[in-house]
Formats: C-alpha cells, sequence, structure tokens
C-alpha cells in the first residue's frame, strides 16, 4: 500500500529541492522587487503580484547556501502558507514529480544546521535525490538564528 | 441535512435580531429610570422582550422563553401603569436582559441555552409583579384585566403594537439590507485595486502623447474612482452611537457601585466612522468613560459642599470637522490637580524634582499619558489597575488619532479625540531615500524644509554627534533616513547645496527627517506587511504605487524610537512644549543644563561640549587612580563634575551615569552628571560674580539662577596630565 505524492521541483546551488504542488500558486519569472531596508537577510523585498503584495524570501540564504551568481534572475515560486502567499526565490524551476512513498527517507542524523529543520527528508529518485522542503517552516524565520 | 441548516440561518438570525434588541434593552431601561412616563419607550421595551419571546417559544429554547415570559408579564403591568418604575425593578430587568444575553451567547457557542439556573431571577420577577406597593394609577386598570387572564390580554395587547409598529417603521426596514462584513471588505480591497489601477492610467495619460479621448476618458475614470470609493466607504461607516450604546448601562451600574449620581448625556451619537476605527477606540473610549465616573465626578455630598449639584454630569460628544472626527468625554467633576500629578509622578519616579518644578500645568496634566502613572489614590476594581491613559493614548496614536486633556481644578475635565474617518485609503507624500521609494502619512506630517546652501544661514549643525537645524531658533532633531534605513554607499553629504526635512510629529515631539527627494502626495491603499516584516518598527505597511512597484509606509512613531528622538528617560515630552513656547527672537545662547546633585543645576555652553552620553554603571572600570570607561575604542577617563565644584561627590542611584564628554585636541574626558535635563536656547546675560574657578559666572536660565560652566577650566584645574598625556591608549577589542 502506497500513495502517491506531486512535488514541484525546483533547483538551488544544485540541490534538486520539492514543495507539495498543492501548495505552490504559481510559479513566476523573475519579477521586479522593492527591498526593504532593515528586514531579515532572507528577505529579499516585496513583489506586486497583481495587487496582492508578496514577501519574497531567497531560499538560498535561508538554507545557508552560497549566493546566487550576479545577474542571475531568480525565479518566484509562489506557494500559500498560513499566514498568506509567500514567494521563495529559486533558482531553476524543474518538472512537477510524482513519486511513491516508498522512496522517501527521512534525512541522515548527520544533517545539521537550519537545513535538518527545514529539510523533511529525501526522496530517492533514479538519478538524484530530491530534497521535500517544509514550506511552512522556511516561510517562518522566527526559529533558528 | 437541508433541514438542519435552514434551521441555523434561522438560529442565527434570531440571534442577529435578539442581540440588536437587548442592546436597544439596555439603553431604554436606563432612559426608563429618568422618564417614568414615557407609553411610547414602554411600549418598545416590551416589544423587544415580547419578540424574543415568541421567537424562542417557537425555536425550542424553553429556559429563555420562561424567563423571558416572566420578563414580559412584569413590563406588561408596568406599561399598563399597574407599577411604577424603582431602581429595584430597573435592577432586575437589567438582570434579566444580562440573562438573556447570557443564553443567546450560549446558543451562539453550542446551539445550547446552557445549564445555568434562573430561578432566582424569576422569582424576583414575579415578586415586583405582585409589589402591592403599586403607585396611585387609573383604578380601573390596575384592578381589572392582567391579573385574571394576563396570557390572553398580553396577546392582544402586543397585536396591536405589532401592527402599530409594523406601520410606522415598515419603509424603514424595507429600504435597507443586511450585509456582511467579510463581503464589505473584500469590496474595500477591490475599490483599493481600482484606485491603484486609476493611478497608473492617470500617470500614462499624463505622459503618452496627446490624446484628447483618453485625456477624457481617463479624467472620467478618475471621477468615477473616486465616487464609487467614497461609497464603498460609506457602507463600512457606523455611527459610534453603536459603541455608546454600551455607556448608559455602564455608566449607571458604576455610579451605583460608587454611590453616585451620574447623569449620561451623548451628543451626536449619529457621526459615522469606518467600522475599523469603531473596533479600535471601543476598549480607550470605555476606559474614559469608567475614569469619569471612578476618579472624575465626585460623590454627591461632596458636590453639594462644593456648591455644584449633586448629580454629576457626564458629556459625551461626537462630531465631525476637517476630515476628521471628533470625540469629546467631558465630566463636571474634581478636576486634576497639577500639583498633585507632579508630586505623584516624582513618587513614581518617573521624573525628577527639578522637571516637576518646570512643568507649566499643562505639561503636568500630560503627565496622566506617561506609562506607570494611574492617578487613583487606591486601586478599586473600577479602573486604576495600572493599564492607564498611556494604553489609551497608543491605542488612539496607533490609527492615527491625537488625544488632547484640559481640566480645571474643582470644575472638571474634558478630553478631546480626534481620529481620522478611515485607515484604509490615506493620503501620504511620497518621497524617495537611497533609490528607495516610501509613504509618509500626512497625520504625521507638520512642514516641509528645503534648505538650499546658497540661501546662507545655518545648515546642519551637530552637538558633536547629533545632527540638529535651526527652525525658526528651534532646535530640530534631525534624523537621516538613509542612516536609519542602514543604507550603504555614499554618506549623504549634510553640508551639500541642497536639504530636504520632512517635520514629523510623533508622540507630541517634533522631528526632522532628512530624505533625498520629496515627491508628491498620492491617495494610498495601506496594505498589511507580513509577518515575516512585523518586527521591523520603521515600517507600518506597503502600498503599490501607481508604476505597478511596491512601496514601503513609513512608520512615524516607529522611526522616531529608532532614532532615539523619544527618550522615555528623559521625558522631553513634557518638558519640550514649554521650550517650544519660550520667545525665539533675541539672539540666543544654546545651553545643556544639568543636574549637579541635590537638586543643583548648573549649565554648559553647548559649543563646548562634544557629545552626551550615558553608559551603564557596570561599564565604569578603574584605570590607574581614575575612573574610565571603554568609548569608542578608547579609554575615557570619567570625573565627578560634582566633587570638581566642591559640592562633594554626589552618588546617584541608577543603572546607568550620565557623561558630557569634552574633547581638545584628540583628547577627550567625560565628566559625570547626575542627570542630563535639557538642552536650551536662551538669552542669557552672564553675571561674573562667581569666585570659583571654572564657573563662568550666574545667568537666570528657565528662570532660574544656575551656574555656568568653563568646563575646559574645570578639567585643566582637575587633572591637566589627561589632557596632556600621550593620546588615547587603544583598547584591544
Amino acid at each position: 500500500m502506497s500513495t502517491l505524492q506531486q512535488y514541484c521541483t525546483f533547483t538551488l546551488d544544485g540541490f534538486l529541492v520539492g514543495v507539495e504542488v498543492s501548495r505552490v500558486q504559481e510559479i513566476i519569472r523573475y519579477h521586479e522587487m522593492t527591498p526593504v531596508p532593515l528586514a531579515h537577510r532572507v528577505v529579499r523585498g516585496l513583489i506586486n503580484l497583481r495587487g496582492q503584495i508578496v514577501t519574497a524570501l531567497d531560499l538560498r540564504r535561508r538554507l545557508d547556501l552560497p549566493e546566487r551568481a550576479a545577474g542571475a534572475f531568480p525565479t518566484n515560486v509562489v506557494v500559500r502558507t498560513e499566514d498568506g502567499a509567500v514567494s521563495f526565490l529559486v533558482d531553476e524551476i524543474g518538472d512537477v514529480v510524482e513519486v511513491d512513498d516508498s522512496s522517501f527517507e527521512r534525512p541522515p542524523e548527520t544533517l545539521r544546521g537550519v537545513a535538518r529543520q527545514l529539510i523533511t527528508g529525501a526522496h530517492k529518485l533514479s538519478d538524484r535525490l530530491l530534497l521535500v522542503l517544509d514550506a511552512e517552516r522556511a516561510a517562518g524565520l522566527r526559529d533558528e538564528g | 441535512m437541508i433541514k438542519s441548516l435552514e434551521t441555523d440561518d434561522i438560529v442565527r438570525e434570531f440571534l442577529v435580531e435578539s442581540y440588536e434588541g437587548i442592546d436597544q434593552l439596555d439603553r431604554d431601561l436606563v432612559m426608563l429610570e429618568h422618564s417614568q412616563s414615557d407609553v411610547e419607550l414602554l411600549a418598545r421595551i416590551f416589544r423587544c422582550v415580547h419578540t424574543v419571546k415568541g421567537t424562542c417559544g417557537f425555536l425550542g429554547f424553553s429556559k429563555l422563553e420562561s424567563v423571558t415570559h416572566v420578563g414580559e408579564n412584569l413590563l406588561s403591568k408596568l406599561r399598563d401603569g399597574a407599577l411604577a418604575v424603582t431602581p429595584e425593578l430597573t435592577t432586575t430587568l437589567l438582570a434579566l436582559v444580562d440573562a438573556i444575553r447570557q443564553m443567546l451567547g450560549n446558543i451562539e457557542a453550542t446551539g445550547m441555552e446552557g445549564d445555568a439556573d434562573y430561578g432566582s431571577l424569576i422569582a424576583a420577577l414575579t415578586r415586583l409583579q405582585e409589589d402591592k406597593a403599586a403607585p396611585p394609577t387609573s383604578p380601573t386598570m390596575a384592578a381589572g384585566t392582567p391579573v385574571v387572564e394576563p396570557a390572553a390580554a398580553l396577546v392582544a395587547a402586543s397585536e396591536t403594537l405589532d401592527i402599530q409598529a409594523d406601520g410606522k417603521t415598515g419603509q424603514v426596514t424595507d429600504s435597507s439590507i443586511r450585509v456582511d462584513v467579510g463581503l464589505l471588505d473584500k469590496l474595500m480591497t477591490v475599490v483599493g485595486e481600482l484606485v491603484l489601477a486609476r493611478n497608473q492610467i492617470m500617470q500614462h495619460a499624463s505622459v503618452a502623447p496627446r490624446s484628447a479621448s483618453l485625456a477624457a476618458a481617463s479624467q472620467r475614470l478618475n471621477l468615477l474612482t473616486t465616487e464609487l470609493q467614497e461609497g464603498v466607504m460609506k457602507t463600512r461607516m457606523q455611527p459610534i452611537g453603536n459603541i455608546w450604546s454600551k455607556f448608559p448601562r455602564v455608566v449607571r451600574d458604576l455610579s451605583f457601585a460608587c454611590n453616585k449620581q451620574i447623569r449620561l448625556e451623548m451628543e451626536g451619537r449619529e457621526t459615522e466612522l469606518d467600522k475599523t476605527i469603531i473596533e479600535a477606540i471601543k476598549d480607550p473610549l470605555m476606559h474614559i468613560v469608567r475614569n469619569s465616573v471612578d476618579h472624575g465626578i465626585e460623590a454627591a455630598p461632596d458636590r453639594m459642599a462644593k456648591g455644584k449639584p449633586a448629580e454629576g454630569r457626564l458629556l459625551l460628544r461626537a462630531f465631525h470637522e476637517g476630515g476628521q472626527v471628533n470625540i469629546e468625554i467631558s465630566d463636571d467633576g474634581r478636576g486634576l490637580d497639577p500639583e498633585q500629578l507632579k508630586q505623584k509622578a516624582v513618587e513614581k519616579g518617573l521624573i525628577s524634582a527639578d522637571q516637576a518644578a518646570r512643568l507649566s500645568d499643562r505639561e503636568a496634566l500630560n503627565l496622566i499619558f506617561v506609562a506607570g502613572f494611574s492617578t487613583a489614590a487606591a486601586v478599586t476594581n473600577i479602573s486604576g489597575r495600572g493599564v492607564g491613559m498611556d494604553v489609551v493614548k497608543t491605542n488612539i496614536e496607533k490609527i492615527g488619532g491625537v488625544v488632547d486633556l484640559q481640566s480645571t481644578l474643582g470644575a472638571g475635565t474634558t478630553l478631546k479625540i480626534k481620529i481620522p474617518l478611515t485607515l484604509a485609503i490615506i493620503p501620504a507624500l511620497i518621497i524617495t531615500c537611497a533609490e528607495g521609494r516610501y509613504a509618509i502619512p500626512q497625520v504625521n506630517l507638520v512642514e516641509l524644509v528645503r534648505r538650499e546652501s546658497r540661501d546662507g544661514g545655518h545648515g546642519v549643525e551637530r552637538i558633536h554627534g547629533a545632527p540638529v537645524y535651526r527652525l525658526r531658533g528651534n532646535l530640530l532633531p534631525l534624523v537621516f533616513l538613509r542612516d536609519e534605513l542602514g543604507a550603504t554607499g555614499a554618506a549623504q553629504d549634510v553640508d551639500d547645496e541642497l536639504l530636504n526635512i520632512v517635520v514629523l510629529q510623533a508622540d507630541g515631539r517634533t522631528f526632522g527627517l532628512v530624505v533625498g527627494d520629496i515627491n508628491d502626495t498620492e491617495e494610498i491603499v495601506v496594505k498589511p506587511l507580513s509577518k515575516q516584516l512585523q518586527g521591523v518598527s520603521a515600517f507600518s505597511g506597503a502600498t503599490i504605487m501607481g508604476d505597478g512597484r511596491v512601496a514601503l509606509i513609513l512608520d512615524t512613531l516607529g522611526l522616531a524610537q529608532r532614532a532615539n528622538v523619544i527618550s522615555a528617560e528623559r521625558e522631553r515630552t513634557v518638558v519640550d512644549a514649554g521650550v517650544a513656547a519660550r520667545d525665539h527672537h533675541r539672539a540666543r545662547q544654546t545651553l545643556l543644563v544639568c543636574g549637579t546633585g541635590e537638586g543643583r543645576r548648573a549649565a554648559i555652553p553647548l559649543s563646548s561640549v562634544a557629545r552626551l552620553e550615558e553608559f551603564q554603571r557596570s561599564r565604569v572600570e578603574w584605570a590607574g587612580h581614575y575612573e574610565a570607561v571603554q568609548y569608542r575604542g578608547q579609554i575615557l577617563p570619567l570625573l565627578q563634575l560634582s566633587s570638581l565644584l566642591g559640592f562633594g561627590a554626589s552618588q546617584t542611584p541608577g543603572v546607568t551615569v550620565s557623561v558630557v564628554v569634552y574633547g581638545e585636541e584628540g583628547h577627550r574626558v567625560g565628566l559625570v552628571v547626575d542627570q542630563i535635563l535639557d538642552i536650551v536656547e536662551e538669552t542669557v546675560a552672564i553675571e561674573h560674580t562667581a569666585a570659583r574657578e571654572g564657573v563662568l559666572g550666574s545667568a537666570v536660565v528657565q528662570k532660574r539662577v544656575t551656574d555656568v560652566l568653563d568646563i575646559a577650566a574645570i578639567v585643566r584645574n582637575a587633572a591637566p596630565w589627561l589632557l596632556e598625556a600621550s593620546p588615547e591608549h587603544e583598547v584591544a577589542a
């Protein structure tokens, strides 16, 4: 007995990361942002999504990954969270991947730091690993330092 | 399934109607006490209870039905004149209203009436009915109908009443419908979007190559949007009477509890406000009213002794004026005693005795808005629990309102509140700074100052680090938005040819915000910030500009706090008004006034002061034979000013030490003072009477004789080596 899960995938510094498809509101190409001085460094700015103001969070910074190369435009993955829509800035958008529960494994104990709290586990795809992101936690900036 | 849904709808409607009814009942019952024979009023009360009874019987809420039934019987006797209104009777009827409200609440929450026992209430209501102390009324009525067959008589009576009511109020109910607030909120959001789209189109139309038809169409769009915006805004408006309706009951209950006689008068209850604002001022208003009843108005004997009428008067007034709503709460009670307020503030350690002495009466009144101040000598269960007027003030300021207090000792107190009509769409000034565009709500704006260096005069001056600007003779503290926002890149050269200062007011303090460019004013739609940004105190929200980009709305109060313009410790708020009110025309000298122990004051010409600092006492260390602190990567030796002046070492308790930093050719010395009291600009005539070293002379500063110090000489006399030793030993960080 197994259940199928669909993930919207994207890349971050070479990693393949996914969030549940049901959470994703829309994907938009690079969008002009208004930076917010004094805010948490993960907050890259505010975007106007057809009249709705959405906060854009840099997932690379959120996961303590190296900065995106200068001139590389990130893509917005707008996800629904308890506190409204939030946009995750990612490198490249990938396919929607359907995976079976049986391929899932919890993260190894050696996974430390921020990632430990934000990555719930990995699906073993044939060619690579798909890291599953806890979107709700990633959008909240309070918990860990 | 469908049936139960339908029933749900009916119950919900019953609840809404009944709540409205019993709110009205509260008011009517209190009114009844004052106008006993008002037949129409009695009829209305009766009708309301009757309606609740009828509907709940139909819906099967038997407990509610039995309680209302007894109440109805009692009311019918009142209506028929068989009984007279007594305070006891009113109290019991109010208890009935409470019981109904409680059961309605239970029905709303659980669908059941709850299991409270109303036996004693029913008994009380029944007993009052049979009260033989009935007043003389028309004997035929009293003896006749009701006792024998109450139910029949009631049905007959209420039927005629209902018919009457239909005839009178029918048209009103037909022309209005109930609308869900959620729907109105949504409409408001859509209109907000429309306003933004309109702004965008107007912008394009003004840049695009001249096209008459486009210009005409956009002009029309502009007008229609404005009209629609006003219309939708109106749907969200509610009369302030909605929240006032609770007050007659509250005032009655409180005055009973305090054993006072108070008459509540309300003017302008139809004055309308946006629903969100109504919600926001509900609690503050309640607090003020409670305060007036509890502390403001005296008990009857006291009033008589002062030659006032025994009955106190509490007046609520509301009216529109200049796009704002004014609310006044005034009582004819004992008023506030400025001296007593000062004394109390000193006792509580909110201000020093020195500061208190300098406060004008008007400034002293404002002390009640300082956190931690409560005027009640004894804490009662009605008010005076420490969360006091400061909370009221902050809550009102949060929605862009202003509070003003006037009081005459012995004659009463008036509190005036001014609040904007709506919060959703506000006029704002758009400015740019450090490549960013920001909106400043117009309510916080005082004036705009544009200074070009070729105009001559003073530019930005500094009290060492702290920038100030001379605005009509007053020192205006400056806050550089660029610095506050932590912008990097080329530092703003303040002596550059152009300086744009936006003068803002926050918490009673005025300060100048130096911005890059001042654009235009615009109507903006306020959108809340997401959770990730709510900790950033500099911004209160965001908005979408005409070009579709997002701009942040600056939070004036938050900015002022960030920049330490508002400092709780020094109570500048209170002192400032006095300084501002003084005369500014003659040539002046700026003096720093500080306390030097035992209430003595000294003034130091600000020109000789490098900087003012406050250090944690725990940071003071010993360096050789003198005290010192680590300061900006260097060692700053500290000298006690009071002992240098021969007053003996002062030992002020407190976790911080106030230090006046004196600098000379790279050497710095800190002079410890008890307190930094103020910076004043005054025309001072220094009389060279002092024989002491280091004292330039004496002068009258702020109406008090004050020593004017020559701190260079003081330091030179006391510790010449500090100014000669090889400068500044670097501290390893």
